[in-house]
């Protein structure tokens, strides 16, 4: 991404969206057949498609855990998804951090002591991006696991948070991501426990802000949290409906 | 007990990490759990209240081995002494000689005359160790090798419903199409019929049943789909509490291997059952 040489004042956002506004969000559920859950999250222009299988045998052998079993996630961005250049297919040095720390995320929710030395596989494909792919990813892969059926104590809903000037922004997009006066600060909140499995940031912000920011930002994901469980119920209420039209 | 609030009914889908109850007078089964004074779902699926106990059902996940489940498993491979049978979930199972044949078999015996790689059988799960080691048998009523039929691929969580109250509902679908059904807890389900076409009306229902297996009244659906599937009365079996109706099952023929040739050292003769 290309930073701006210049620091830019804004006196507003510059797609007319209010400062702690998110973009239009949308949930679907059990949309992969042949996985065992899978979802897909729209946040904007970032979509992201998330497929379960698992839990499953675990090669190579040394890998496996007599404990637990584990998790491992795969984030891969489609080559034409952005709207820089095109992203280079396969693995690189970005998706496999970016793998690791939805693993770190996504893990504290999860139990998977019920089927030592195996594998819960989450496959993450973004065939459009828009800044906070990796927010999106962890969020459309929470909802693929509920939708799989493993033990898990709650969702994880996340979202980037930006700092800008003192002032605050919720879910910032490619656009904001790519200039340099603001401070892109993706989080993972788990609303049960009351924390966060994910907080990174990219530019500097005062304590106090960043403080104030983590209180909205939970706020922020309670409105993702609400429709990631509207998006699992609605996978139910969809297939009740189909059946009352076939009756008639 | 002041202040206990049920925020559920009979019935609900929730999610993890909803909250299903406040207080301490409910307590949650399994897939619940509580955290302080709030009891929440620890996973996808239905709930069901009985008294002061909220159940969780899940309707989905992978199959995961219980003691006394009866499965349907398939060959993958051939030990040294038994056979390694796949079992729908992620581990497999070990059918020991001793557990798949009453007969002697001596050392250089031939194991794929009993079983061979790709077989597929009715059997019992006799132990799942922590590490979910697994070992299963073939003795008991109605276990034995699958010959002719077809296989067909349901939710292993869906099964209670296929097989209902004391077998109601596999009975009614066994009378109706004239099949012979063996379900096994995993979710492969063995379909044998005097013809194709009776074979493949009984698949239809029993992916009826598994697709509407979360809503009321399946039974009466049910009954009102087999008629006009087969076009002819079916009804709705009373079934005696107790005797279930798995066990229903003909009794097959049990020496399955004779017809690959004589026992080998033995010319042909067979020994009485070992103790």
């Amino acid at each position: 991404m290309a930073a701006k040489a210049v620091k830019q004042e804004y006196p507003k956002r510059q797609d007319g969206r209010d400062w702690e506004e998110m973009r239009p969000i949308e949930g679907k559920v059990g949309i992969i057949p042949r996985a065992d859950g899978s979802a897909m999250f729209r946040i904007g222009h970032t979509v992201a498609y998330a497929a379960v299988y698992g839990p499953r045998d675990l090669f190579p052998k040394f890998m496996q855990n007599p404990e637990t079993g584990i998790l491992r996630c795969r984030y891969n961005m489609m080559p034409f998804s952005g709207h820089g250049e095109r992203v280079r297919p396969g693995g690189g040095r970005r998706s496999q951090e970016i793998s690791m720390l939805m693993n770190k995320a996504l893990l504290p929710v999860l139990d998977l002591k019920e089927s030592p030395n195996t594998v819960v596989d989450v496959f993450i494909e973004l065939p459009e991006t828009d800044a906070g792919t990796r927010c999106a990813a962890i969020t459309a892969a929470s909802m693929a696991l509920a939708d799989a059926g493993l033990a898990m104590k709650d969702m994880v809903a996340s979202l980037s948070m930006g700092h800008y000037n003192g002032k605050i922004m919720a879910d910032i997009d490619g656009y904001e991501d790519c200039d340099v006066g603001i401070s892109d600060i993706p989080v993972a909140y788990i609303p049960s426990l009351d924390k966060f499995s994910l907080l990174q940031l990219d530019g500097e912000v005062p304590k106090e802000d960043l403080i104030k920011l983590l209180n909205l930002a939970k706020k922020k994901a309670m409105e993702i949290y609400k429709v990631q469980q509207q998006a699992l119920k609605a996978k139910f209420f969809a297939e009740d409906h189909q059946h009352k039209k076939v009756k008639q | 007990m002041s202040n206990e609030v049920l925020h559920v009914k009979e019935r609900d889908i929730v999610v993890p990490g909803e909250v299903i109850a406040e207080g301490m007078g409910f307590l949650p089964s399994r897939g619940l759990y509580r955290e302080g004074a709030k009891i929440h779902a620890g996973r996808l699926g239905m709930i069901a209240i009985e008294g002061k106990v909220i159940k969780l059902i899940p309707l989905s996940g992978v199959y995961l081995p219980k003691l006394n489940d009866k499965i349907v498993g398939r060959v993958i491979d051939v030990l040294m002494t038994g056979w390694r049978i796949e079992t729908r979930s992620p581990y497999s199972a070990v059918l020991g000689l001793k557990d798949a044949t009453a007969e002697f078999v001596p050392r250089s015996a031939d194991l794929t005359q009993y079983y061979a790689i790709g077989d597929y059988v009715l059997c019992k799960i006799i132990a799942v160790t922590s590490q979910k080691l697994i070992d299963v048998t073939m003795k008991g009523p109605g276990l034995r090798k699958i010959k002719a039929g077809r296989l067909v691929e349901v939710n292993p969580h869906k099964v209670p419903r296929i097989i209902g109250k004391e077998g109601s509902m596999v009975l009614m679908l066994k009378n109706a199409t004239g099949c012979n059904i063996s379900v096994g807890q995993n979710g492969w389900i063995w379909v044998e019929g005097p013809a194709p076409e009776d074979e493949l009306k009984a698949v239809q229902a029993i992916k009826k049943v598994e697709e509407e297996a979360h809503l009321p009244g399946l039974t009466e659906r049910m009954k009102a789909y087999l008629e006009e599937l087969t076009g002819k009365p079916v009804e709705i079996p009373t079934v005696t509490p107790g005797a279930s109706a798995e066990e229903h099952e003909p009794p097959e023929q049990r020496e399955e291997h004779r017809e690959h040739g004589q026992h080998p050292r033995h010319g042909g003769r067979r020994f009485p059952p070992r103790r």
